[in-house]
């Protein structure tokens, strides 16, 4: 790619912190955050594990000072709290100071309401404020209002690719000279609809998720919200702008296999890696760390791992880890929350453990690293695909 | 950014914009809640096994799509983006209801499967087996609009010549009765509608699909010049006319070299308004509305897309369509102004082609 894009800002919350401080701290001793069920009501609250983020609506609405009759659900209040962090650590203090955008991703937006009360609106008069706030492009808009922002804001909904795309699209807005300046990532919190939606296609671990191991069961699901800030290299000198890292290179495709699943040969997956080594215009070997994708999924590791070595090479695929044994997967956020991991990776020089790994698979030979690694970083890939054949990937490099 | 040409246009909507001769049978409808998108006969497009498991939104994509590709002559889109607002309803409401009615118990997973609002632009991929650029646009009202800026970017950076860009929402039984709940539908007794000086908020919601193929290169079929796309999250009612004049400006079009431009007149007291303050500005256009003919919804401007493509192609309008007396004798530049209950703003300047 001709032009790099400068990431001068970021913010987190997950289940292992509720900032980019606290995450770091969590990855680099190794303490996760997968627990028994207790924000929302299900039956599988005893049996399926989670990466929940303990703190109630009620919590976040008062953290972010909102008015008591506000009709923002849990995706949009976690999305406010990491984008809140992340417009403040890029030091922006007139959001509409430049042409700015958002480009947010959600798969549920308001459902973890609207499962609540979908018999029952009608008897719940002052519960009907939310029946707006249950489509993925409300979540959006909430965000922006909340941040002052009035400008260019867009929703993606790739499923578990979706903050990879909005983190791609908002450097191509750059790019082009649509916008000086964007904000981007996702948020997904927990819902019964999920939970019950991943249970049926029986793809979630009863017991810890085990990324890249031979016996792993499936995932445990979680919920996040993660953004970070991208300028343009006239704002950055402007402002005299201090940059985490760059963004440099971003590939989609699609595996177009199965609705659910992915294909054999992880074409999909080996379309999107190779299409971001093109616009970096990096080498493969220059690829020092590669934050996969890595659900636990029996499915998703051993594709995944067949298209990391149709890339590199046998023998030759830089080292790895899932971070989800810590959060969970977070779905549409989980390319955001990677990326600020990616982000940390490459300021601190360190690999953040893949946890729980014990057998590598008998398909290849693909260990992960699985102890904190000291390790100067200048490049990271990240993956990240989802259902309908949606594969992305991000390569960040050090500023 | 250079202009990209929409060379081909299908369209599903309550109309019957599949037939040739829709233009001369458009029926305005006024005095019911919702309208319903006419079927296409599905069978002639999808194996009956089939049919019975999708929903309709998804039915409806994978037949306007169907002709999109055949009419401009292609086979493997460079990308396929599809706009969205309200994503699989219908399945996500099945899975839902699934959930609740049996106690999280006994489920299957078809419905969840087919619920991610990226199921659309996922089957068409796999039906074509197309491994391009793949993306799902969710926003409350200006989908197709970010599809069709993201289709341009895409040709712009050399990744695409050809792009395949769609809008799709579908009504589902539930949904619709909450809309009413909240009056995001019209009252009953506010029926009819007034779609152009309504006094009563509300609208009349209907549902449709319409798919598009932008390419590099003018075609002989081309319909328009795709010139530019603005959205705004948030415009006041009182910054309407800067951000039309702004827009206009950046593109070097005077308010007077605008022929035609489409309003989203939904028959909503309130955020009609901004309509009118856009209008204002347009003495010697012609003004054209729509939603009378489409209901409102999500991705109502797949609708005026499609017919401002044909109005610029054949270089006719619909009386129907016309809200003042203005016509000029050739059609050059329309504009498209689109908005949801005043909120996501979006502007399309489309140019003959």
């Amino acid at each position: 790619m001709n032009q790099k894009i400068a990431i001068t800002g970021m913010g987190i919350i997950s289940s292992i912190g509720n900032n980019v401080e606290e995450n770091f701290v969590s990855l680099k001793t190794g303490r996760h955050g997968i627990s028994d069920i207790q924000m929302f009501e299900t039956r599988h609250a005893g049996t399926f594990k989670t990466g929940e983020i303990k703190k109630s609506n009620e919590e976040l609405v008062q953290q972010l000072q909102l008015s008591e009759d506000n009709n923002i659900t849990r995706t949009s209040l976690l999305g406010m709290v990491a984008a809140k962090e992340a417009v403040e650590s890029a030091g922006i203090s007139d959001i509409n100071g430049y042409r700015t955008g958002l480009i947010s991703s959600t798969s549920v937006g308001g459902m973890d309401v609207t499962e609540k009360y979908f018999y029952s609106y009608e008897d719940f008069p002052e519960k009907q404020k939310y029946i707006d706030a249950h489509d993925a492009g409300n979540s959006s808009l909430a965000i922006a209002d909340y941040l002052g922002l009035k400008g260019m804001v867009s929703t993606i909904s790739t499923a578990c690719s979706s903050a990879a795309n909005a983190i791609m699209m908002g450097a191509k807005l750059i790019r082009n000279g649509v916008l000086d300046r964007v904000i981007v990532g996702g948020t997904d919190s927990l819902s019964k609809f999920t939970l019950n939606g991943f249970n049926t296609l029986m793809i979630l671990t009863d017991s810890y998720n085990t990324p890249f191991d031979n016996d792993r069961k499936g995932l445990n699901l979680g919920e996040a919200a993660a953004y970070i800030v991208l300028e343009s290299d006239e704002v950055v000198k402007k402002e005299n702008k201090k940059v985490l890292a760059y963004l440099s290179g971003y590939g989609n495709a699609n595996d177009a296999h199965h609705q659910t699943a992915s294909s054999e040969n992880g074409q999909g997956a080996f379309l999107a890696m190779q299409q971001a080594l093109k616009v970096s215009g990096l080498n493969k070997e220059n690829i020092d760390y590669i934050n996969v994708h890595g659900t636990a999924t029996p499915n998703n590791d051993l594709s995944e791992g067949i298209a990391m070595i149709r890339i590199f090479g046998e023998g030759q695929v830089p080292e790895f880890s899932s971070t989800k044994a810590f959060t969970g997967h977070t779905l549409a956020a989980a390319a955001g929350i990677e990326a600020v991991y990616s982000i940390l990776a490459m300021q601190h020089g360190v690999i953040f453990p893949n946890l729980n790994f014990k057998t590598k698979m008998e398909e290849f030979d693909l260990t992960p690293i699985t102890e904190l690694k000291e390790k100067s970083i200048h490049h990271v890939l990240s993956n990240s695909f989802g259902f309908g054949g949606n594969c992305s990937t991000l390569i960040f490099s050090k500023s | 950014m250079s202009a990209v040409y929409i060379n081909s246009a299908s369209c599903i909507s309550v109309q019957d914009t599949l037939k040739e001769n829709f233009f001369q049978n458009l029926n305005p409808e006024n005095s019911v809640q919702t309208l319903k998108a006419i079927d296409p006969n599905y069978k002639e497009f999808i194996p009956p096994a089939m049919i019975r498991r999708m929903s309709k939104t998804v039915k409806m994509s994978s037949v306007a799509s169907h002709y999109a590709l055949k009419e401009a002559g292609i086979e493997q889109p460079d990308a396929i983006i599809v706009g969205t607002g309200m994503g699989c309803s219908q399945d996500s409401e099945k899975f839902l209801k699934n959930v609740i009615d049996n106690h999280e118990e006994f489920l299957t997973p078809t419905f969840f499967i087919q619920s991610t609002h990226n199921t659309v632009a996922g089957q068409i991929a796999l039906g074509l087996q197309c491994h391009a650029y793949n993306f799902t646009y969710v926003n409350t009202s200006s989908s197709l609009e970010f599809s069709f800026l993201d289709a341009k970017l895409q040709i712009n950076d050399g990744e695409a010549d050809n792009v395949l860009v769609g809008s799709t929402d579908e009504q589902t039984g539930r949904t619709m009765e909450l809309y009413c709940l909240n009056n995001t539908i019209k009252k009953e007794e506010d029926l009819p509608a007034d779609y152009l000086h309504s006094e009563t908020n509300g609208v009349i919601w209907g549902e449709g699909a319409a798919f598009f193929v932008l390419g590099k290169n003018k075609t002989n079929n081309s319909y328009a010049r795709l010139k530019n796309i603005q959205i705004s999250s948030k415009v006041d009612l009182d910054e309407t006319q800067d951000f039309i004049d702004g827009f206009l400006a950046q593109n070097n079009v005077k308010n007077e070299d605008i022929d035609a431009v489409i309003l989203g007149f939904s028959g909503d007291a309130k955020s009609d308004l901004y309509y009118t303050k856009a209008a204002e500005l347009f003495p010697a256009s012609t003004l054209l509305y729509y939603k009378h003919l489409s209901g409102e919804f999500n991705t109502a401007s797949g609708f005026s897309t499609f017919m401002a493509c044909h109005i610029l192609k054949d270089q006719q309008i619909p009386d129907v369509m016309m809200i003042n007396d203005v016509k000029k004798g050739e059609v050059r530049n329309i504009l498209l102004y689109n908005h949801l209950a005043g909120e996501d703003h979006s502007l399309v300047l489309l140019e003959r082609a």
